[in-house]
């Protein structure tokens, strides 16, 4: 039998709640808001914000440094042009796929436990296409000059060669960046409102009725908002796909032996879906304990999250599977040697990572006991991100690092100011959440209300 | 809220009535339809279904605009990569065609995705007159719940059917929770002056640059325009007149190698170095000739031309005679220098086939320096000149006994059998 505070039945006869506890509209309201009314953010908070915002600063102190003294201060060289700054944007650009997913894909298959969390996973979304955008940006050199990468008249009489897959590349991140943040931000508006109305300071009265834009919740406004987010749904689930994809074309259509090869869009999708929903668990975890979005973000949502890595985290093991298939069956020697020196040459331990990681790591959750145990499966979220950010290094590291010439071929080491980065970005990307949540309505509540359990215990409207 | 004075100063806009949930709020939506009201509006924390058809409202244009956003991505797409890319500023990449679809397509899917969702969003706010910083029902307390789980319906006292009391009943009778009249409060509270005007001067001042910018492109100026990044100005590199440590002159600027010309050396230089006067050929030597200068051209004639044309001249060097043992198909006979078409050239038509070749030889200019060229040109002449002479060519006090040497040659050459 359904209790209040459970919700994790197997029977498929019932119908598990969304929402836990004494759900109602007021309710919804009174718990999300008071995570940016109160006076003052949990200690925990506090600490975490000191921490991140430190390490924002060393990134942009880094980034600082870079520009002004030449990319000569990270590691990558010849022959490994793409280094860190590759790696760690595909591996933030793959971390925002998993919010999409959550936000579009499970909208238009109508799967409403998303609402719980879709939220602050499009927020991550956000967060992770900043961090990545700022990688490509600064390593070209002289990153003053970036703009050059847009279309426009100029004086050079120029323009941008269009058959090339970084300026595909271009298009496709700033559209999922753009669009992810239009998506967003319209999602917010009506939750923007409820802070609104409930503003009592002058600068919260000032600020979310700015943002809010005037919304009253008038059923003519429901009515269009309703159709713009199905469609911004729409335009939103074959854009995530196109963007990984077009990711993949930077290496699947250059000649480098272990990137030429057609499994890369589907298989960058899957890994970005895989470590992005490992990234919502990362976050979910600490923040539905710390700010008492129990009752919101369910245990039934974080299982459900943990089945969705498993089964993309099965995706990307087969995918691993194919590369030495494809890498044997293709005849080809580079092929093959790219294959086996990844897996026995010197960046071997950073295969066996990336195998430890993605594949073996997420078959713990076939035990019920792992999903649904909020520590084990936070470290083990921990250990797929880790792992696909390994599974990028041994793409571009390990398949620049030997080529097709031996004379041509180097080792590869990052440099402090790599490390920094890295670290720097994460600064960046929590910083950025950790705001989000103080001053942001953390769980969409319009579309929470919208299937709350009624008294006969079926969600009230579609 | 409001005073007994202002309420009868600023007329009222409708009437605000509350229902206990959607339920009631569609029940009544419909009783208000059936009692023939058509300015009547729902508010709800969440979209209630079925209020659009109780309401009478039409389907939204929203899916269209979508339609030809992305029509219009595809289109710009499509046009800006054909203009770009094959026609202003043609792309040639390993022989493909100048435009073809497979290549352009990311950017197009991506356009037409871009600008379809800006059309959801922009529809969305110009359909319902977003943003719209005031609104009436801002000024009623209750409304303020209406984000949070309260259900409303106003009517428009502009509806035709209103009536101030009957329709208060009306709703009463339809399960209304409470009912209120709502109004533009008589004196808006105004944005404070101080915040206009500081918004003013910041529109203001967010023009200014671009201003700037647009001037400094398009003036005239004598001085060169201000170049922000100076990345390429100040390189690590040695500029003239400057010291290095790393030459025992201590000058960075080396001097020239040997063998250096100088830019200007070559006017005026024809007959030189091209064997032309006056663009035709040259029938004087520009250097002048001495016997040094024969046994140099004797030398490098033995060296560069005697393989092929023989050390006498007769087209029979080593290599000439080597083909025709091979019966070498392609091989032609070098030349003979005593040819009559070679004797009649001038000088300087010489110096032009050895320079740049002729027929099946080749140029001789990156391997014999020009003084050299005169010199072998010189022993040639001489060579020619070994089977062209008449007695009257030598000097006289040599005559006697070159007429004595033929004497003898002929009677040795009677004796032999």
């Amino acid at each position: 039998m359904l209790t209040l505070d459970d919700n994790m039945t197997l029977a498929p006869a019932q119908r598990a709640r969304l929402v836990l506890g004494q759900a109602d509209c007021a309710t919804v309201t009174e718990t999300v808001c008071a995570i940016t009314e109160r006076p003052r953010p949990p200690m925990a908070w506090y600490v975490a914000f000191a921490i991140s915002s430190a390490a924002t600063l060393m990134f942009f102190a880094s980034i600082a440094y870079l520009i002004a003294t030449g990319v000569g201060v990270l590691g990558n060289n010849n022959p490994v042009f793409w280094a860190w700054p590759i790696v760690n944007f595909v591996f933030w650009i793959g971390i925002g796929h998993a919010g999409t997913l959550i936000s579009a894909i499970l909208f238009l298959f109508r799967q409403r436990w998303r609402t719980g969390i879709n939220r602050f996973a499009e927020a991550m979304t956000i967060f992770a296409v900043i961090c990545a955008g700022i990688f490509p940006a600064i390593h070209v050199g002289r990153a003053w000059v970036i703009y050059w990468l847009a279309p426009y008249p100029n004086q050079m009489s120029i323009w941008p060669n269009f058959r090339s897959p970084l300026l595909w590349d271009v298009f496709a991140v700033s559209t999922y960046g753009t669009v992810s943040l239009l998506f967003w931000y319209l999602g917010m508006i009506p939750d923007l409102a409820t802070l609104r109305d409930r503003a009592t300071t002058f600068w919260r009265k000032l600020l979310y009725g700015l943002f809010a834009l005037g919304w009253t919740g008038s059923s003519s406004q429901w009515r269009r908002f309703e159709w713009a987010y199905l469609l911004l749904a729409a335009l939103a689930t074959p854009l995530v796909l196109s963007v990984h994809s077009v990711v993949s074309f930077d290496f699947a259509v250059a000649q480098v032996p272990g990137w030429h090869s057609t499994i890369f869009p589907p298989y960058f999708v899957a890994g970005a879906i895989f470590s992005g929903c490992a990234m919502v668990v990362t976050l979910a975890v600490p923040a539905r304990s710390l700010f008492g979005l129990k009752s919101l973000i369910t245990m039934r949502h974080l299982d459900n999250m943990n089945r969705l890595i498993l089964g993309t985290g099965l995706l990307v093991a087969y995918a691993y599977g194919i590369e030495w298939f494809m890498a044997w069956y293709s005849g080809n020697p580079y092929e093959m040697f790219a294959q086996l020196n990844r897996a026995l040459g010197p960046y071997a331990w950073g295969y066996w990572i990336m195998v430890a990681c993605n594949v073996l790591a997420p078959q713990l959750f076939w035990f019920r006991k792992m999903r649904t145990t909020p520590w084990l499966m936070w470290i083990i979220a921990v250990f797929v991100n880790v792992g696909m950010w390994f599974e990028r290094f041994v793409i571009i590291v390990a398949s620049l690092g030997r080529e097709y010439l031996p004379s041509g071929w180097g080792m590869y080491r990052p440099t402090m100011i790599d490390v920094m980065m890295l670290v720097g970005s994460f600064g960046l990307f929590f910083t950025l959440f950790l705001l989000f949540c103080r001053f942001l309505p953390m769980v969409a509540m319009a579309e929470v209300k919208g299937v709350l359990p009624k008294d006969h215990g079926v969600a009230q409207h579609s | 809220m409001t005073t007994a004075n202002q309420q009868s100063e600023s007329p009222i806009v409708g009437l605000l009535v509350e229902f206990d949930g959607p339920e009631a709020l569609k029940a009544a939506a419909a009783g208000l339809k059936t009692a023939g009201y058509t300015r009547c509006e729902a508010y709800s924390p969440y979209p209630v279904h079925g209020l659009d058809a109780i309401l009478g409202r039409k389907r939204s244009l929203i899916p269209w605009m979508v339609l030809g956003g992305g029509f219009t991505g595809c289109v710009v797409a499509l046009l800006l990569q054909w203009w770009t890319n094959a026609v202003d500023y043609p792309y040639l990449i390993s022989g493909k065609p100048l435009f073809s679809l497979p290549a352009n397509i990311p950017v197009t899917f991506e356009l037409i995705i871009l600008f379809g969702a800006l059309a959801a969003f922009g529809g969305v706010l110009l359909l319902t007159n977003l943003p719209r910083p005031y609104h009436p029902l801002f000024g009623c307390e209750k409304f303020r719940r209406v984000t949070t789980d309260a259900f409303f319906l106003t009517v428009d006292a502009a509806d035709p059917k209103f009536d101030e009391a009957a329709t208060a009943d009306l709703l009463r009778w339809l399960g209304a929770k409470s009912v209120e009249p709502y109004r533009n409060p008589a004196s808006r509270r105004d944005v404070p002056g101080v915040l206009k005007a500081a918004v003013t001067l910041l529109i203001a001042l967010s023009v200014l640059p671009v201003f700037l910018i647009a001037v400094h492109r398009y003036e005239r100026k004598s001085k060169p325009r201000i170049h922000p990044l100076q990345d390429m100005a100040f390189q690590p590199k040695y500029l003239p007149q400057q010291s290095s440590p790393l030459f025992a002159d201590g000058r960075d600027m080396r001097p020239p190698v040997p063998g250096a010309v100088a830019a200007d050396a070559l006017i005026d230089q024809d007959h030189f170095l091209h064997g032309t006067i006056n663009g035709r050929p040259a029938t004087t030597f520009p250097v002048p000739v001495t016997a040094e200068m024969m046994h140099r051209g004797r030398e490098r004639f033995a060296i560069f031309c005697a393989t092929c044309h023989g050390l006498a001249g007769d087209g029979d060097g080593v290599t000439a005679q080597l083909a025709f043992e091979r019966e070498e198909p392609k091989w032609v006979r070098p030349l003979s220098l005593h040819n009559a078409s070679v004797v009649s050239q001038p000088v300087g038509q010489i110096f032009a086939t050895v320079s740049n070749g002729i027929r099946t030889m080749p140029s001789y200019s990156s391997q014999i320096p020009v003084e050299d060229r005169w010199a072998i040109i010189l022993y040639v002449r001489a060579l020619q000149r070994t089977r062209t002479a008449t007695m009257k060519d030598v000097p006289k006090e040599y005559r006697k006994l070159l007429e004595r040497i033929e004497r003898s040659d002929a009677g040795t050459r009677a004796k032999r059998p």
